[in-house]
């Protein structure tokens, strides 16, 4: 372990100063943090559990009601309380020294240990009860997290690429701008092409729900719907039709590039409203399966 | 109209209806003549409701009108009523258009005609006369020189004509959307030039966005009532126009306080008229005061008011208002003088001070500190940030160069000027050499001392190139080998971008970057691949004088820069003579080759790693970051976009987020958002008129208390990093909001949330931008905040490490 913690960076950490702060030269990961060391140590846990529950004998077999279990067991509860605090961490912006990178990845490398932990505290007795049932939330919890480190590490990059330096507020700015121009240029239309285009213009670029926003497909979208129109449609003067079916093509494009982002940003967040209410059904759980060792063994 | 009064003030603001009023109160024979209908313009065109700041608090008013800080209102109502209680004898619509004559018989005439006068006080501020517009109808009234709130406008067709910046961020302020406003603006020639570049792609973008009509090539032609006719290249053309916002600059009154024969300290803008320690100008009988004499605070102008007055009624006894202020800053010294005697002491002592009026003197000491330093006692630590300047009243000082080699300081001169001329850390540790006396004046008011006496501004050049210069070659040097140098420095300005060295030249002169920064490239199978990143106080151009070959690489200057040129057999001379800075300089040399070597050697096999190392560069130069110390960088290949970052800036300052984090130019996922970048020379602090924009101690630029709201730096800083804004109400604790959802939560509050807490109550906005987290313990929140290590905080030549390349590169 010495090395995982080079003393150098134990005393600069502990006396992080105004002068003297703790700097990098470049983008590290919250996966690749300090060359792995949470996975290592996390990786050598389980290593160090699977092994010496091999090797322990406890009688008359392994479950999580013997010395051994209940080793395990204080370690994943207190595990499981601190993977939880990170969420106070994230929002509580206290003024010492430390990094969230560092906390996200030992949480997400011991979040993953607790597979192992939790798995060999209960000696592999499941069955249908509130044990195996705080035992099951916790395998949800983490596998809504592993679902997370996948699309924290492959969407951030197309998220980068679909905006092209635009903001969001630009986005529905430009679109904004294209439903001025549009209505000006639809004026010389015939009523019947008029209409599909003030639908379009009243649409809302958030409106579609959260199955549209998170697949990124609008099949009602007003927009399309009115380009096909008056791509079909023959009744105003041509050049006004082609002007305003320029626009539409113009805001479609806008609309794709938002909802692109949109949905991008809802899969890089929407696992969170899977992961943190089932860590409180989690904690709820485990805190009937504690009671209820205690009370009713 | 022709009775002889005693004194005439020009110009209305706070220093000239200070005068007055006191004037008035003497029962002396007086007129204020004021330009416009209505006392104080300047005041008078601040932003309605904005809050006025009294600044600074420790001086005491001294004025027989009244003034704290409150809003705009208020203060000119009471300044209307104090007027009328002081029995201030004013003329308003008299705009003054010359003056003749001389002391005891001036006489001025105004656009309500001649007035005469023993002495004239002039206050007219620096706001000068705005251009007005030249084509037929230009007097009509719907034509407006100034938008105080573009909320007044509403549902209107505007023409901004002029498209510098003023006229750039009128156009967008009405063009703001909820307005509905339709706005033209309008620009003679063909680009933007005369506009900053933040400010030309913000109308570009709502050009795009289609919220004004950018018009180029194009001019008024005809103003009439709902209508205006432009020319434009193809023919004339007519367009709705409600109001007309002209903003085609303004006339510095410079050349109309010249006229009077009165003299400036030199050509620079930041001159001022010479004045004596009674405010008189070199015409005798014409005194200067106010924002005119470099005092823009209104507490200063109204002090001098009611001073130069009781100067002009002979009273020869008036301590000036600052005294107890400049007694306080002396008081901490051994020897006991009255402030006079100090002030004396350090002009007759100090090199820098021999040319510095009485009155400047006074004003400098109260932007500086004086200290007594025990022998041995440190002053400052070489790496320590500091702009500030020191000068040894008494006593010497002793500078650690390094190696155990000590050089003296003596008495007279001055030490400290590197950061001055680069903002860079110091470069070496100086200690007292004995029991002495320092003066240590701040940034900008060594800058203004430069600017305002060229005597002073020689001596500091001069000092610092030769400090400089001994700096960088390492202490092989002496003073006596720089003498030919720094008798005749050959300084250069380069503009950004442009080539000092190109590869293959013949040439074998030396530079020194004095200020900026430069990039080195080489052209590697046919393009051009960054080698390294030069910051101020580096040198190059030496391979050639060491080898006689031709240049090696390409140098040009990343931003603005200043290089001093050595001749390459100076350089040699000075080789010659030193071993030391021989070995020295080959050594640098070397380990330059190698890298070189590198890059070249990698080119071949990791082609595609050098490339995005030398692009990457090229983006971080293009962005300007070459003149930044810190910069924030975010890879978004990390960056999950959950605005941590700003919740974090927003919640350890006061509820106001820093950074900008969607904003700003992406390459290669390399993200620049807005947010300071601490600049070497940053271009914010150059206009505040209390001063209160500084360097601290870990190179960071920040503000301390005392913003008054003027916008200057805001406008000032090619980057948009500062806002004007002002400080949300307290939020709920996060604990409440996590376990009752009470609240606005993490973060910025919304616009919303905080009108709804606040209610009628208008905060004062004041400008608020990144301070790299100074007296936070943990360092920046932002990067701390980043749950993926997509964010961080570092200067170019960290960032640009040749180390990055070996890692990529293998
Ligand atoms: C937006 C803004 C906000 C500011 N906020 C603050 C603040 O909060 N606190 C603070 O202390 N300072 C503030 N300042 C600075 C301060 O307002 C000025 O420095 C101060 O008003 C200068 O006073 P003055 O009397 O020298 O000149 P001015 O106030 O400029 O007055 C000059 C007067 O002379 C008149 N005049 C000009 N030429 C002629 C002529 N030829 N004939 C006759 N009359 C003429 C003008 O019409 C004007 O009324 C701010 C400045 C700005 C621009
Ligand atoms: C039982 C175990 C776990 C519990 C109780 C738990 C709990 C939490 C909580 C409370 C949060 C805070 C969410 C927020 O406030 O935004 C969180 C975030 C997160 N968790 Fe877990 N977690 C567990 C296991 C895991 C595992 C195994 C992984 C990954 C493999 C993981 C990955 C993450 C990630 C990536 C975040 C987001 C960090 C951020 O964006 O700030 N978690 N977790
Ligand atoms: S505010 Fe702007 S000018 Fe000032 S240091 Fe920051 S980036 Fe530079
Ligand atoms: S360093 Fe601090 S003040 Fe600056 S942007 Fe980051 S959090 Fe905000
Ligand atoms: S905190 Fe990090 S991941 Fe989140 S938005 Fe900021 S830079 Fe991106």
């Amino acid at each position: 372990m010495a090395s995982l913690f080079p003393k150098r960076l134990l005393g600069r950490r502990s006396k992080a100063t105004q002068t003297e702060r703790v700097r990098e030269r470049r983008h590290e990961g919250f996966l690749r943090y300090a060359n792995f060391r949470w996975a290592k140590i996390s990786g050598g846990l389980c290593l160090l559990i699977i092994v010496s529950y091999a090797l322990v004998d406890v009688t008359p077999r392994h479950n999580g009601g013997s010395w051994y279990g209940y080793t395990l067991g204080t370690i994943g509860a207190g595990l499981i309380l601190w993977l939880t605090a990170l969420g106070y961490r994230k929002r509580k912006m206290t003024s010492d020294y430390w990094s969230l990178k560092a906390w996200t990845s030992a949480h997400v490398y011991l979040g993953l240990s607790l597979i192992v932990i939790g798995t060999w505290h209960t000696g592999f007795q499941l069955g249908w009860n509130v044990h195996t049932l705080a035992w099951a939330l916790m395998m949800l919890v983490i596998l809504s997290g592993l679902y997370g480190v996948v699309v924290y590490s492959t969407l951030p990059a197309a998220l980068s690429n679909n905006r092209d330096e635009m903001t969001q507020m630009q986005m529905l700015e430009a679109i904004r701008a294209f439903d001025r121009q549009l209505h000006s240029a639809a004026q010389p239309l015939t009523p019947e092409d008029t209409a599909p285009v003030l639908a379009a213009l009243d649409e809302d670029p958030f409106a579609g729900g959260i199955g549209a926003r998170l697949s990124g497909r609008y099949p009602r979208c007003a927009t399309a719907a009115a380009l096909r129109t008056l791509g079909m449609s023959r009744s105003s003067d041509a050049e006004a039709r082609d002007k305003v079916i320029g626009l539409l093509s113009q805001k479609e494009a806008a609309l794709a590039r938002l909802r692109q982002h949109l949905k991008i940003r809802a899969l890089l967040e929407i696992w969170l409203y899977v992961h943190v209410p089932l860590t409180f059904a989690l904690i709820a759980a485990l805190s009937a399966h504690i009671i209820s060792v205690f009370f009713y063994w | 109209m022709s009775e002889t009064v005693k004194v005439a003030i020009i110009g209305s603001g706070p220093a000239g209806l200070s005068a007055a009023s006191r004037a008035g109160q003497l029962g002396m024979s007086h007129v204020l003549l004021e330009k416009t209908d209505h006392l104080s313009d300047t005041i008078y065109k601040y932003q309605k409701g904005k809050r006025v700041l009294a600044t600074p608090d420790r001086l005491d008013l001294r004025s027989d009108c009244r003034f704290a800080e409150g809003a705009r209102e208020y203060i000119l109502a009471n300044w209307d009523e104090d007027a009328a209680k002081n029995k201030v004898n004013v003329v308003k619509e008299a705009e003054v258009t010359e003056v003749t004559g001389q002391q005891g018989a001036f006489e001025i005439k105004t656009t309500k005609g001649a007035f005469k006068a023993e002495n004239i006080v002039l206050a007219i501020g620096t706001q000068g006369n705005p251009n007005r517009m030249r084509c037929p109808g230009n007097d009509l009234p719907h034509i407006i020189y100034t938008v105080d709130d573009p909320e007044d406008f509403k549902d209107k067709h505007i023409t901004v004509v002029g498209s510098g910046d003023a006229g750039i961020e009128n156009a967008l302020g009405v063009a703001e959307e909820a307005l509905e406003n339709t706005v033209t603006i309008l620009n003679r020639s063909k680009d933007f030039a005369r506009a900053k570049a933040k400010n030309v792609s913000d109308m570009m973008e709502a050009g795009e966005n289609g919220f004004m009509s950018i018009r180029t090539e194009t001019q008024p032609k005809l103003v009439e009532p709902g209508w205006l006719t432009l020319e434009t290249p193809t023919g004339d053309e007519k367009i709705q126009c409600d109001v007309i916002v002209a903003r085609l600059g303004s006339v510095a009154p410079r050349g109309f306080v010249e006229s009077m024969g009165i003299e400036f300290t030199g050509p620079d803008r930041e001159a001022f008229p010479k004045l004596s320690p009674t405010f008189e100008s070199t015409v005798p009988g014409i005194f200067v005061i106010g924002a005119l004499a470099g005092y823009p605070l209104i507490k200063h102008c109204m002090n001098q008011g009611y001073d130069v007055v009781e100067f002009i009624n002979g009273n020869k006894t008036l301590t000036p208002a600052d005294e107890k202020d400049l007694a306080a800053i002396f008081a901490g010294l051994p020897q006991q003088r009255s402030v006079t005697e100090w002030l004396d002491f350090l002009r007759e002592r100090v090199r820098i001070f021999a040319d510095v009026s009485p009155l400047q003197m006074r004003e400098f000491m109260l932007d500086s500190k004086v200290a007594f330093y025990r022998k041995g006692e440190v002053v400052f630590e070489k790496d320590e940030p500091g702009s500030s300047l020191f000068a040894i009243a008494d006593g010497s000082a002793v500078v650690d160069i390094g190696g155990g080699v000590t050089v003296p300081i003596e008495q007279g001169s001055i030490f400290g000027e590197v950061g001055l001329i680069s903002g860079r850390k110091r470069g070496a540790t100086i200690r007292a050499g004995e029991d002495s006396i320092f003066v240590e004046v701040s940034r900008t008011a060594a800058l203004k001392l430069m600017a305002a006496v060229p005597g002073a501004k020689r001596v500091i050049n001069r000092i610092s190139l030769e400090r400089q210069l001994l700096q960088i070659f390492k202490g092989g040097l002496t003073v006596e080998d720089l003498q030919p140098i720094v008798e005749d420095p050959a300084i250069e300005r380069v503009p950004a971008g442009k080539v000092v060295l190109a590869e293959g030249d013949e040439g074998d002169d030396v530079y020194v970057i004095r200020s900026g920064s430069m990039v080195v490239e080489k052209d590697i199978g046919g393009k051009p691949i960054f080698l390294r990143y030069l910051p101020a106080g580096s040198f190059f151009g030496e391979m050639a004088v060491l080898s006689g070959e031709k240049r090696n690489a390409t140098v040009k200057a990343a931003v603005a820069s200043e290089v001093i040129r050595l001749k390459g057999q100076q350089f040699k001379e000075m080789l010659a003579k030193r071993p030391q800075v021989r070995i020295a300089t080959e050594a640098a040399v070397a380990e330059r080759a190698a890298i070189n070597n590198f890059i070249e050697s990698r080119k071949a096999s990791y082609s595609s790693a050098v490339d995005l190392y030398s692009d990457t560069a090229g983006f971080i130069m293009k962005e300007g970051l070459g003149e930044a110390t810190d910069a924030l960088l975010i890879d978004e290949n990390l960056c999950v976009g959950c605005d941590n970052c700003e919740k974090a800036c927003a919640d350890s300052h006061e509820g106001l987020s820093r950074l900008d984090r969607e904003a700003g130019k992406t390459f290669a996922h390399l993200h620049v958002p807005t947010s300071c970048r601490h600049c070497e020379h940053p271009h914010c602090m150059a206009d505040c008129p209390p001063n209160v924009i500084h360097r601290g101690p870990d190179g960071e630029v920040f503000m301390e208390p005392g913003c008054i709201g003027c916008g200057n730096c805001m406008r000032n800083c090619p980057y948009g990093v500062i806002r004007m804004e002002a400080a949300p109400p307290e939020k709920p604790s996060l604990l409440r909001w996590l376990l009752t959802g009470f609240g606005p939560g993490p973060g910025e509050p919304s616009p919303k949330w905080t009108k709804k807490k606040l209610g009628e109550e208008k905060p004062k906005k004041i400008a608020v931008k990144c301070d790299m987290c100074k007296g936070i313990a943990g360092g920046p929140a932002c990067v701390r905040a980043c749950p993926t290590g997509a964010a961080i905080r570092v200067s170019p030549e960290e960032f640009l490490s040749i180390a990055r390349l070996q890692e990529d590169a293998g």
